[in-house]
């Protein structure tokens, strides 16, 4: 199963080894890994989206809390949570396929970021299934690249507020 | 002027008023304030900064021969003392030096500050002469580890290097500290409190899981104490005995835990695991309730992990959240102090006689005792360490190299007091014993310390013979010399048709190897001269090397075989045969 982790980290160089380097030390798989700042300057978030099972993900969670520049762990598995990934997709649009190609942006709610002669350069954010789902559809008009941010996620109101 | 400076005429640094400090100067007073009073460590060309003000510090500077070698001294000076062990190295070829002896304290959980220097911090990443990515390659094998960018931080990383080596679960920390760090200036009024928000120990255990624990000790008709070295680490010896003998359990060790329980007492069952006594496998594998206390059930104590401890509800007392349910599912963990929590389950457990529990082990403990052939004309191993433990009384520190004479030592020796088995547990380093002994010899310079060793053991890291003449260490060293990498000849006898391949290298005469480095050599190759053998290696007041030329191709009885479960011994028939 998929489980989202979410660790804050002290916003310092060497943390992000420190905890790749776990990861592979304990042979754990990590699907996407994601990391940004926060509100507080010496604070950065890893969002970190791994696959095991019930054993294995508990462990990830322990043996990541006992790197020491990690703050905090939240595991959001069974819980309410957003999680949204970003992409941005260079898809071939010639001229004559550009209007089909606009209402299937407008369908995933894309927006288009660049325009050349061949190609189109789309931002899609989403779910992580709205975010396949869109490739999938992309792929019969000839795709040249992907970028993609990994998951981030945040747990919704009602879990955090009570 | 002399060409020899006399220690009096050492010209000593300015000890100024003034509130700029170099990094280097920080590192010592930091030290001294931390109160360290012993260090190990090589020089090189990146920490010379360092090395020239500890030429006058107030600290006793031991030098090795060789980067390993100070680190397990180190090592074995925290194993011993219960402090932190200091050891310091250059960059490059002697941070990378310190790997083995890194890796080693890691594994078995022991406090130690590694402070190496770096190249200059603009030449950090030019492939700069003697650069290693010192932490990069530390990373996996230390507790922690950081590099100093600014004289600034220096005092205040010490300290948190000191405080996370030292607490919780400790384990060995490096501070990789650039020269140019330790040659700038700084006032000595900056901020130097700790400041770890990532860090945090949790001492006390959670009083219901303690109760909880308490209630199925007290329901229990079959119970086994399961001890490992937190025990040890968390100087808990005094609550273990007190819960063992208030609640009436029996106890059995790891190779860790050894000291941690008085092994003369009836209800202790000895070492378990791949060549644990019989008794205790056997108990374990019985047992209606398993208590672990400071122990992280590793592969060569669980044998096959499926067949582990069938009947067990298991209790696991753990400082690490991370070792509980990491191999076992564990039924009541407790997470904290192993004292604190001991001493508050003492409260509330409560005497049960379990009279057919004791009376089965009992039966087993004199069914399938440890034994050896006490006939033989050859030097049995066991013999050996037999003599050694009577004429010591069983209140010598030893440490070991690792294979078959480390098993004989945990076997053969009777260990009553923590700290008095010094042995590379986790990572089973060979070569580990000769300056586990200097370092646990200049921790405790009133206990007789002996290392015993095996001939390709003691053949990694002989070259600190010279370190102990050096400063005069009564440290003994007895060969068991097989002439063999034993255990992997023991592993080829059973595993690989007898096929002895690279098991057997020449080796030279020791006792003309230790004269010529200064210690005193002996041989012992008879049988009937090794009591007398012994005497005289106690008597001696220089380190002093004995060879004994012991039966070559004796073997470590029982075996669990790798993958097998612990109640599929090797070798009770063998032991059942000798009387
Ligand atoms: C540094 C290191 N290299 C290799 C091994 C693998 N190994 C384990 S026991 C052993 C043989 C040890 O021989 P010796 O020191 O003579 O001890 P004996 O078993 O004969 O008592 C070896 C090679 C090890 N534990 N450590
Ligand atoms: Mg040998």
């Amino acid at each position: 199963m998929k489980h989202i982790i979410s660790a804050l980290v002290e916003n310092k160089p060497g943390v992000l080894a420190q905890v790749a380097g776990m990861f592979a030390a304990r042979a754990f798989n990590i699907d996407s890994l994601v990391v940004g700042r926060t509100e507080d300057p010496k604070l950065s978030r890893m969002t970190i989206v791994v696959v095991g099972d019930d054993r294995v993900v508990e462990q990830v969670r322990k043996q990541l809390a006992k790197v020491v520049p990690v703050v905090k762990v939240q595991d959001f598995a069974g819980e309410p949570v957003v999680a949204r990934d970003l992409m941005l997709i260079s898809v071939a649009a010639p001229p004559d396929k550009r209007p089909e190609m606009l209402s299937l942006i407008e369908m995933f709610k894309g927006k288009v970021v660049d325009l050349g002669p061949k190609f189109i350069m789309v931002e899609v954010s989403g779910p992580e299934a709205k975010i396949e789902a869109f490739i999938s559809a992309c792929k019969p008009y000839g795709i040249k690249s992907v970028a993609r941010t990994g998951t981030i996620a945040m747990p919704r109101a009602a879990k955090t507020d009570v | 002027m002399t060409s020899q400076p006399s220690s009096s005429a050492r010209p000593t640094a300015s000890k100024g008023k003034s509130s700029l400090k170099t990094g280097a100067q920080i590192i010592v007073d930091t030290l001294i304030e931390l109160g360290v009073d012993t260090m190990f460590g090589y020089p090189g060309g990146v920490v010379l900064p360092l090395f020239d003000k500890l030429y006058d510090a107030p600290i006793n500077f031991i030098l090795p021969r060789h980067e390993q070698g100070a680190c397990h001294m180190a090592d074995a000076y925290a194993r011993a003392s219960g402090k932190v062990g200091v050891v310091l190295a250059t960059s490059g070829p002697g941070a990378c030096n310190l790997v083995t002896g890194l890796a080693t304290a890691n594994m078995d959980s022991i406090p130690l500050v590694a402070m190496t220097g770096q190249v200059r911090t603009e030449l950090i990443g030019n492939d700069a002469f003697q650069e290693a990515d010192t932490t990069g390659v530390t990373r996996p094998v230390t507790k922690y580890n950081c590099i100093v960018k600014d004289v600034k931080d220096l005092a205040r990383l010490i300290k948190e290097a000191f405080h996370i080596a030292s607490t919780g679960r400790p384990g060995p920390v490096l501070i990789d500290i650039p020269v140019d760090v330790q040659v700038n200036k700084t006032s000595t009024d900056g901020p130097d409190k700790i400041d770890l928000p990532g860090y945090r120990v949790r001492t006390k255990g959670h009083a219901r899981q303690i109760s909880m624990a308490a209630e199925a000790i007290n329901n229990s008709k079959q119970p086994v104490l399961y001890v490992g070295g937190g025990v040890i680490i968390a100087n808990a010896s005094e609550e273990l005995r007190a819960l063992a003998q208030k609640a009436n359990l029996p106890v059995t060790t790891t190779l860790l835990g050894l000291g941690s329980y008085d092994q003369s007492r009836p209800e202790s069952l000895d070492m378990l695991g791949m060549h644990g006594t019989a008794y205790a496998n056997f108990a374990v594998q019985e047992c209606d309730l398993l208590i672990a206390v400071g122990a992280r059930f590793d592969d060569r104590v669980t044998g096959k992990l499926d067949t582990f401890a069938p009947h067990a509800k298991i209790i696991h007392i753990d400082i690490d959240p991370s070792s509980i349910s990491k191999n076992v599912h564990v039924d009541i963990p407790v997470v904290g102090d192993a004292k604190h929590i001991l001493a508050e389950m003492v409260k509330e457990v409560k005497h049960q006689p379990r009279k057919r529990w004791f009376s089965k082990i009992a039966e087993w403990k004199k069914k399938f005792p440890l034994r050896y052939d006490k006939n033989s004309s050859e030097i049995k191993p066991q013999y050996v360490i037999d003599e050694v433990c009577r004429q010591t009384k069983g209140r010598a520190i030893i440490t070991t190299g690792v294979g078959q004479n480390q098993m004989w030592a945990a076997q053969f020796y009777h260990y009553s007091m923590p700290r008095q088995l010094i042995s590379s547990g986790g990572l089973g380093t060979m070569g580990f014993g000769l300056p586990a002994a200097i370092g646990a010899q200049i921790a405790k310079p009133d206990m007789t310390v002996i290392d015993i060793d095996g001939d390709h053991s003691f053949n990694m890291t002989l070259t600190e013979i010279p370190t102990a003449v050096e400063h005069n260490l009564p440290i003994k060293v007895c060969i068991m010399n097989n002439g063999y990498m034993g255990m992997v000849r023991q592993w080829q006898e059973l595993f690989y048709g007898r096929r002895y391949s690279k098991s057997y290298l020449s080796n030279p005469d020791y006792a003309t190897v230790a004269r010529a480095l200064g210690a005193v050599g002996e041989t012992c190759d008879k049988k009937a001269d090794v009591p007398k053998v012994i005497k005289a290696m106690l008597a001696e007041k220089r380190p002093c090397v004995v060879d004994f030329r012991i039966e070559r191709e004796e073997n470590v009885w029982p075996m669990v075989a790798a993958g097998k479960s612990l109640s599929e011994m090797d070798g009770l028939d063998i032991l059942e045969r000798l009387i």
